[in-house]
């Protein structure tokens, strides 16, 4: 084939593109294609491909959308926490002379690829997830505001997803940590594919976590329950409130600064290049005003987890409901002034870094009211250890440390010495998983029954529970100490051997972490096969308080029956203690949106366009752009995208759980 | 509407008998509006750049040497005229008059082109003199930043069609309208971006 | 009850958003047409001979030109969505405001002692 064409055709994508002569990535590919086509053939075998576009694909239900998301964020958490392994492996045996079995071309991937996949597409689908399942239960609502783009953005964080998984088997991901900084990312120093993949990557998923942002927004202002003020909105719902104002406010800045870097990658420009009057500087500045309160919009969800976790297994209101809203709203404010923290040490001088520091250090201040307000609630509250309130008990001991620690780095010259170092490392290690991963799994294990029918197996939840908080100490702890002797982050052999033992301990911690991700998924597993042992009959299995309990587990397509009618906080502690009773007749038909592909296409095409430009196919970039804007424009022709649940259907499902509820006695 | 009814005075009553269904499309205008914000954002951060990047000539053209501020304000002129011609539209579609509405669209998306020719035309000339994106940050920001609201444009003027298409199909329904509002607030909202532009870039770009 | 859902509904579903009136529209328009005009002449002419006075005053015009876009053809006002968009804009004018001072700020200082040249420590910003 004459040379110009296969150019046209393919682009910069030949066959070297192929990582056939890194051995680990051929071994990773061949489990990954082996599994992903058994997964493929049991998928044909057993008929469900039409049950799994009509019923999940295509649903535009906020509760199957939620689930697909956790399910997103599990399957790359076990990506994410391969190359964490590696890294660990690699760092404990690299010493006296030894290069470890990981050369820099591939190390410096892993750990970009590592903070990308745990931050993007880990912790934020995790996150989304939650909020999108709960949420509309909490406020007695039938579904989010937007339920087409609900779908469609769960579609495009999928796509940014595949983007960066494709990145492992057909050429490779950015060599520049998880922020890309130029110049380093720029054209020059990162001529190849991986930059690339980073940007495209982020920039699909970014659209559709947005466009989450502003659904979610609308949904809690415009589609709460008669009745539910702002200030008896359950705390899970507040901070996610504020989690999605984060997402609005700061996701566009990520957008334009992916944007000037594409710019100067694709057209040659010279935003953050070192001459014709670049400046990269303005790179770092600008990515960390998203990067802050994107910290923020993954930790707020679960402060709100802590505090309904906290309440129902304490047998109490929340203590300070006012002073925990203000606390949520201060904290979303002030995490537009602390941006420069992240980087101290660029150059800004005294006067600059001391206004933000002294912010830094305000903003550690609602978070430690609202720990507080958690030990209130438990102080003479009756607690029962379930699983939940473990992993928020272990969150408040973690998370703890991790602030403090954060406070130390937020005093300038400290940060000097420490600043991109091991401690570094360790301290936000300990906020993320203290308290974002802790706190998911303190909500997977709260919500699970509601969302299937059934509790999780306490026995191999506390395995996984043990493994992980040992495991997090183990990994994390010698990291403080490493980075207060000096050792730099991102480094890949090392000269000084008494070192290593540190590293040694490190991995081993990383090795518990990894039996608790498996007990985890024996977990998962051994419940679902004991899911009549574990069954939650009555919808109410922790004696809950906030309306999402009132429902069945799990809740019908509809949600409620009737739109509840809300009196006061903790709506459905209220209506217990009132005596209520369910309604058993009178329903009416449910007005409810259709199932659609069109989310699932346009986020193909938006990944095809990617692929497009990231390995310069020009033809494929224009084609899917093309087509992405003509489905756009195509399914707003569409003005029939609901129908009605009829009365007989929700009279029957209501009778159905009246006669278990009975059975209960 | 949702009160606690009591059945014969006796227990409160926790839902609503008679569902007043929250009306389809009561969220789109707050929701377009929050799309709005974001898009604020976005132009922010390219004005932060401009703002930041934008002294840097690299020894090339300034703006001195490139704006035509009666060209300038020729097409600043296009775009308010597009921006009333839009607000006669929406009086029209008030009184559900389709024929006039569609007019009155139409006009505005040719005011709307008018702009956009004549900022191609600006962008054309300055770079066959050399000042192209390329040529330094200064240009780069500003190129990415007139640009950014150009691109805007199209895609406005590309709904515009769309909805005029839209609407000559099956008339001015609710759906409709409130589409038709959506882009009324995106075409005003651009005009408002415009105000800064030509004040920051140009304005200024000439008393440096 | 009916008779109530459908004027409840006719609200609900523009949203409560206010709409324009023909008077309106043209006062903004004028209004609009004068505080462009007047700012492109004052450059133009260079009938201010300080150039920074120049510089705030057209600053000066184009906040008062966008608040005139805002009440006469985007119709803001307090009580729209409940006040939620009064609201929003806001949140997003502080952030704007933020953002743009702080980069300025930061990149300035940023600049001053990290650029190439020749710098006595001591002169520092």
């Amino acid at each position: 084939m004459p040379d110009a064409l296969t150019k046209f055709i393919f682009g910069r994508l030949t066959l070297d593109s192929l990582p056939l002569h890194e051995p680990i990535v051929v071994a990773t590919f061949a489990v990954v294609a082996l599994g992903g086509i058994a997964l493929l053939g049991v998928i044909t075998y057993f008929k469900l491909w039409t049950y799994l576009w009509r019923e999940w694909f295509t649903s535009v239900d906020h509760k199957k959308i939620g689930i697909m998301y956790m399910v997103l964020g599990l399957v790359m958490l076990l990506r994410g926490f391969s190359d964490a392994i590696m890294m660990r492996l690699q760092q404990a045996i690299a010493f006296n002379g030894s290069e470890g079995y990981l050369n820099s071309h591939h190390y410096d991937q892993i750990f970009t690829a590592h903070g990308v996949i745990m931050i993007f597409f880990v912790a934020m689908p995790f996150v989304t997830g939650l909020m999108n399942f709960v949420v509309p239960l909490q406020i007695g609502a039938r579904d989010v505001s937007f339920p087409f783009l609900n779908n469609f953005s769960f579609w495009m964080t999928v796509g940014g997803a595949i983007l960066v998984m494709a990145s492992l088997f057909v050429g490779e991901f950015a060599r520049t940590g998880w922020l890309a900084y130029p110049p380093l990312s720029g054209i020059g120093y990162s001529p190849d594919v991986g930059v690339d993949y980073y940007i495209w990557a982020l920039q699909v998923a970014g659209v559709g976590t947005t466009l989450s942002g502003i659904n979610l927004i609308c949904t809690i202002i415009k589609m709460r329950a008669p009745g539910m003020t702002m200030m008896r909105m359950p705390v899970f719902t507040w901070t996610s409130l504020c989690t999605n104002v984060l997402i609005v406010a700061s996701f566009p800045v990520l957008t334009a600064v992916l944007s000037l870097l594409a710019l100067d990658r694709y057209v040659g420009t010279n935003f953050f290049t070192n001459d014709f009057g670049g400046n990269p500087m303005m790179y770092v500045n600008l990515i960390w005003i998203w990067g802050h309160p994107e910290v923020y919009i993954l930790i707020l969800p679960l402060f709100g987890v802590f505090s309904e976790v906290t309440s129902t297994f304490s047998g109490k209101r929340l203590f300070g409901y006012t002073s925990m809203v203000y606390a949520t709203v201060v904290i979303t404010i002030l995490s537009y002034l602390v941006w420069l923290h992240h980087f101290f040490t660029m150059g800004s001088g005294a006067s600059v870094n001391s206004f933000f520091g002294i912010t830094t250090m305000i903003i550690s201040i609602p978070t430690g009211a609202k720990i507080f307000n958690w030990l209130f609630t438990m102080y003479r509250g009756r607690i029962r250890f379930e699983l939940p309130m473990m992993w928020t008990m272990a969150f408040m001991l973690t998370f703890v440390v991790g602030g403090m620690t954060g406070v130390l780095l937020a005093v300038p010259p400290a940060d000097f010495v420490l600043h991109n170092s091991l401690f570094l490392i360790a301290h936000f290690h300990n906020v993320i998983i203290g308290g974002v991963l802790f706190g998911l799994f303190a909500g997977i294990a709260y919500w699970w029954p509601k969302a299937f029918g059934f509790k999780l197996d306490p026995f191999w939840g506390k395995v996984s529970f043990w493994c992980w908080v040992v495991g997090f100490w183990f990994a994390f702890m010698p990291l403080y100490i490493l980075g207060l002797m000096g050792v730099t982050r991102r480094m890949r052999v090392f000269d000084d051997p008494s070192l290593q033992i540190w590293f040694v301990i490190a991995a081993f911690g990383a090795v518990l972490i990894a039996c608790g991700i498996a007990a985890f998924l024996v977990q998962i597993y051994v419940s679902i096969r004991r899911r009549e042992a574990l069954t939650d009959p009555t919808g109410d299995p922790w004696d809950g308080r906030t309306l999402e309990w009132s429902t069945s587990s799990p809740p019908p397509a509809y949600n409620f029956a009737f739109t509840p009618v809300v009196r006061d906080n903790d709506a459905w502690w209220d209506m217990k203690k009132a005596g209520y009773v369910r309604p058993l007749s009178g329903f009416k038909p449910i007005h409810m949106p259709s199932n659609t592909g069109t989310g699932v296409i346009l986020a193909a095409f938006s990944v095809a366009l990617g692929f497009g430009l990231i390995w310069y196919i020009w033809w494929l970039a224009a084609l899917s752009f093309v087509c992405l804007i003509a489905t756009a424009i195509g399914h707003t022709f569409n003005y029939h995208r609901d129908f009605h649940i009829p009365a007989a259907e929700v009279t029957q499902t209501e009778e159905a759980r009246t006669t278990l509820l009975s059975a209960q006695g | 509407m949702a009160s606690i009814a009591t059945t014969a005075g006796t227990e409160p009553v926790f839902h609503l008998e008679e569902e007043h269904a929250h009306a389809e499309g009561s969220s789109t205008m707050l929701g377009f509006w929050l799309y709005l914000m974001s898009d604020c954002l976005i132009f922010a951060m390219l004005f932060a750049a401009y703002g930041v990047l934008g002294g840097n000539y690299a020894a090339g053209p300034a703006p001195k040497d490139l704006f035509d501020l009666d060209l300038v304000a020729v097409n600043t002129t296009m775009l308010l005229l597009s921006s009333i011609t839009y607000g006669f539209a929406m009086l029209t579609m008030d009184k559900g008059r389709v024929a006039a509405t569609q007019a009155w669209l139409a006009v505005t998306g040719l005011f709307g082109l008018a702009f956009l020719s004549i900022e191609l035309y600006e962008f054309a000339h300055m770079i066959h003199e050399g000042a192209t994106p390329q040529r330094s940050a200064f240009l780069s920001s500003f190129f990415t930043l007139v640009g950014t609201h150009g691109l805007h444009v199209t895609f406005g003027t590309v709904w515009l069609v769309t909805l005029m298409t839209q609407v000559a199909r099956f008339g001015l329904t609710e759906a409709n309208r409130r589409r038709l509002m959506c882009l009324s607030m995106f075409w005003h909202f651009l005009d408002v971006v415009w105000i800064g532009v030509f004040t920051f870039v140009y304005l200024m770009g000439m008393l440096r | 009850m009916s008779a109530h859902d459908h004027a409840a509904d006719h609200g609900h579903a523009h949203g409560g958003a206010a709409h324009g009136s023909l008077k309106g529209y043209l006062i903004g328009f004028v209004l609009s047409v004068i505080l462009t005009a007047i700012p492109f002449w004052l450059v133009m002419s260079g009938a201010i001979d300080n150039k920074q006075a120049t510089a705030i005053v057209i600053m000066a015009f184009a906040v008062v030109q966008i608040v005139v876009h805002m009440v006469f053809f985007l119709h803001m006002n307090t009580a729209s969505e409940g006040g939620w968009s009064m609201l929003a804009l806001i949140f997003t004018l502080i952030l704007v405001v933020i953002v743009l001072t702080g980069s300025l700020w930061v990149m300035y200082h940023l600049n001053a002692n990290m650029m190439p040249g020749l710098h006595d420590m001591r002169e520092m910003p």
